[in-house]
């Protein structure tokens, strides 16, 4: 049974190989940062009806956008563990839960932030913001569960099946909370609404997603080699990592 | 098969039947909290009305869902459901059918008695019990892949509420939302309809994400 | 016939056991012996395919059970150190529930019979709660006297039972082995049954 890329999916090489790629991603992180937050401030021109608030978008769109496609990168790993069996798969879902939480809480304090100039109030309940705050209760379920979990084995199976309960309703709940919201309040506000955008913002916009994208991927990697170390501490690999550092 | 799991469900219940009236007086005592915390303006109230008995409805099927695995999780009953020769997904199904008929069909007889209480008129009484007629059993196939989940774990009567009241959003609003077209003179077919395509999603997936749970929970 | 191939089973840090080999064919019957904590009920767990092994397999007629796992369960009978008896129920409706979810469904004078023969005589209609633990456990013992399976996996079976009840135990797993079953069992108690052939694996 032994298939030759499973060799590479192994932790212990996966372990290595993470350690090579963080720092290239790291750079790439902090460059597209720099350049997309110097035009998101800079060189975007000022937004004639919402002033210099709506620099906000910057972070806050590309944010959303991460912590929605990070829920289903993690549901994808997870179930990916729980049909194969492959433990790293697991490990990424696992790490990969904290950093989409911190997006999907970051999407709703940027909203928050952006919301007060626009309509004078933190909080409405559109259905976006809604939405994003549901997610945000499936990552703390999904995080609380597997905290709950001694067994890591338990853990990794328990989680990979409510994340994917979670993606199965994902679909439906954004549904429900879009007609909620139009029933409710037929002319509400919304955060898409947003006038023709310059080619400089949609170019600032892009290159922060970029710079979102970088970031997880090293704080994914970063975890992921945690939570190696952490299960594998018994074995003979580990000792030997140990015993060179010491 | 199924029928002796249905009933040894219920007579189960019926020898502890403190546990099944706990449920529902639960649900009683939130609704008439409600008007006491927010006054008793009845223009109000009765907007209220659907959302507040939904919200209970949905509180009080949660908290039951420890019952549902984890007395025969303890007493070694639940190895010998997983060592059944029928197929565990039928199994659950039934134990979550019994679920239904124990928890939620006296929350259904219950709701439009606590509808008035709130003067909801008599044509959105019904609208209210059948929206829950429907939408309850959504909630017992749903919580039993929460109560699956976090069987035999620390404080799983808290985490089973994280796992499960986001799933239990969308019945909530097409529940709540049908009493309110009613009240507001609109049709109801749209959100019967919806809530009946989530009961047969439910009906079809979640015996079975349920039987992987506790497979996964007994290992 | 039932095989446990390097069969391996870790709790947390700790390897329970390793390289754990059997096969029992009909007729036998294996004792599995070993202090507390060492892994009897982890190991019975494995050969009804409730837990799996972290490495090795256990395999019925030459099949991994892991792939014939309704089938497989409908040729063993598993009984826990935890009895599986309901206190709200009577002695007699807790084996009929049980053995229907064995797959067999026994009429109330059947039940009756087996409840007899277990010595549990005027009992028969008894809430079980107002049973002593050994009359519990020879309610769910009488279930091996419906049930006609071709592997028994007994966990600690004569535990809370009486001297009598244990030599009708003893007669009841001779019978079986006679006619061809299968037992793995775990005890403390001394028990000599007599079989065709007895393995012993001690766990330590």
């Amino acid at each position: 049974m032994s298939i030759n890329w499973y060799k590479y999916a192994s932790p212990a090489s996966f372990y290595f190989l993470a350690g090579k790629m963080i720092p290239f991603f790291s750079v790439a992180a902090v460059i597209f940062l720099v350049v997309g937050l110097y035009i998101g401030f800079f060189v975007a021109p000022t937004d004639f009806q919402q002033g210099e608030a709506y620099r906000i978008i910057f972070i806050h769109v590309p944010a959303a956008w991460m912590s929605m496609f990070l829920y289903l990168v993690m549901a994808f790993w997870a179930g990916i563990g729980l049909a194969f069996n492959t433990r790293l798969s697991s490990m990424v879902a696992t790490a990969i839960a904290p950093t989409g939480a911190m997006f999907t809480f970051l999407a709703l304090w940027t909203g928050a932030w952006w919301g007060k100039p626009m309509w004078g109030t933190w909080w409405v309940w559109d259905a976006r913001l809604t939405s994003e705050l549901i997610l945000l209760f499936l990552y703390i379920g999904f995080m609380s569960l597997q905290a709950a979990i001694d067994d890591p084995r338990r853990a990794d199976k328990a989680g990979a099946i409510i994340a994917l309960v979670g993606v199965v309703n994902i679909p439906i709940i954004y549904f429900s909370v879009q007609w909620w919201n139009t029933l409710h309040q037929g002319a509400s506000v919304s955060l898409t609404q947003s006038p023709k955008m310059a080619t400089t913002m949609l170019a600032g916009m892009l290159i922060m997603s970029l710079a979102a994208w970088m970031y997880s991927i090293v704080m994914v990697l970063m975890r992921t080699r945690v939570i190696i170390l952490e299960r594998e501490r018994h074995t003979a690999w580990v000792a030997e990592l140990k015993g060179a550092t010491r | 098969m199924l029928i002796w799991v249905i009933r040894r469900d219920l007579l189960l219940a019926m020898r502890r039947q403190a546990d099944v009236l706990t449920t529902l007086f639960f649900f009683v005592i939130v609704v008439s909290l409600f008007p006491l915390g927010i006054g008793p303006e009845m223009n109000i109230l009765r907007i209220m009305a659907p959302g507040v008995v939904w919200v209970a409805a949905l509180l009080a099927s949660m908290l039951s869902l420890g019952r549902m695995f984890s007395n025969d999780y303890l007493d070694g009953t639940l190895e010998q459901i997983l060592l059944s020769p029928t197929s565990l997904s039928v199994l659950v199904l039934g134990k979550m059918f019994a679920h239904w008929l124990i928890t939620g069909v006296p929350l259904v007889l219950m709701a439009p008695v606590l509808g008035i209480q709130y003067d909801l008129p008599s044509s959105a009484l019904i609208v209210l019990a059948l929206s829950l007629l429907i939408g309850t059993p959504i909630l017992s196939l749903i919580g039993g892949i929460g109560a699956a989940l976090t069987l035999g774990l620390r404080g799983g009567g808290v985490l089973v509420s994280l796992l499960v009241l986001p799933l239990y959003i969308p019945v909530l609003i097409f529940g709540a939302g049908a009493v309110e077209a009613s009240t507001a003179g609109l049709g109801v077919d749209a959100h019967f309809s919806l809530l009946g395509a989530f009961l047969l999603v439910s009906l079809v997936l979640a015996p079975w994400a349920t039987a992987a749970s506790l497979r996964v929970s007994m290992e | 016939m039932l095989q446990g191939n390097n069969l391996e089973c870790v709790r947390g840090d700790r390897v329970l056991f390793s390289g754990i080999n059997f096969s029992i064919k009909p007729g036998e019957l294996m004792q599995v012996r070993g202090p507390n904590g060492s892994g009897k009920t982890s190991l019975l767990r494995m050969l009804c395919g409730l837990a799996v092994p972290n490495s090795g397999k256990v395999s019925w007629n030459g099949a991994n059970i892991r792939s014939i796992s309704e089938e497989y369960c409908g040729v063993i009978t598993y009984l826990g150190h935890m009895s599986g008896i309901k206190d709200e129920l009577t002695a007699i409706e807790n084996l009929r529930i049980a053995s229907a979810l064995s797959g067999v469904e026994v009429d109330e004078k059947r039940a009756c019979e087996a409840l007899h023969q277990m010595g549990l005589i005027e009992r028969e209609n008894l809430f079980t709660k107002l049973l002593s633990q050994g009359q519990k456990r020879r309610v769910s013992l009488a279930r091996l006297l419906l049930v006609r399976t071709q592997l028994w996996i007994l966990d600690e079976p004569l535990t809370a039972l009486d001297v009598s009840a244990i030599e009708l135990m003893k007669n009841i797993l001779e019978r079986y082995l006679a006619q061809g079953g299968m037992v793995v069992l775990t005890t403390h108690q001394e028990i000599d049954v007599s079989a065709a052939v007895t393995h012993q694996l001690y766990l330590s």
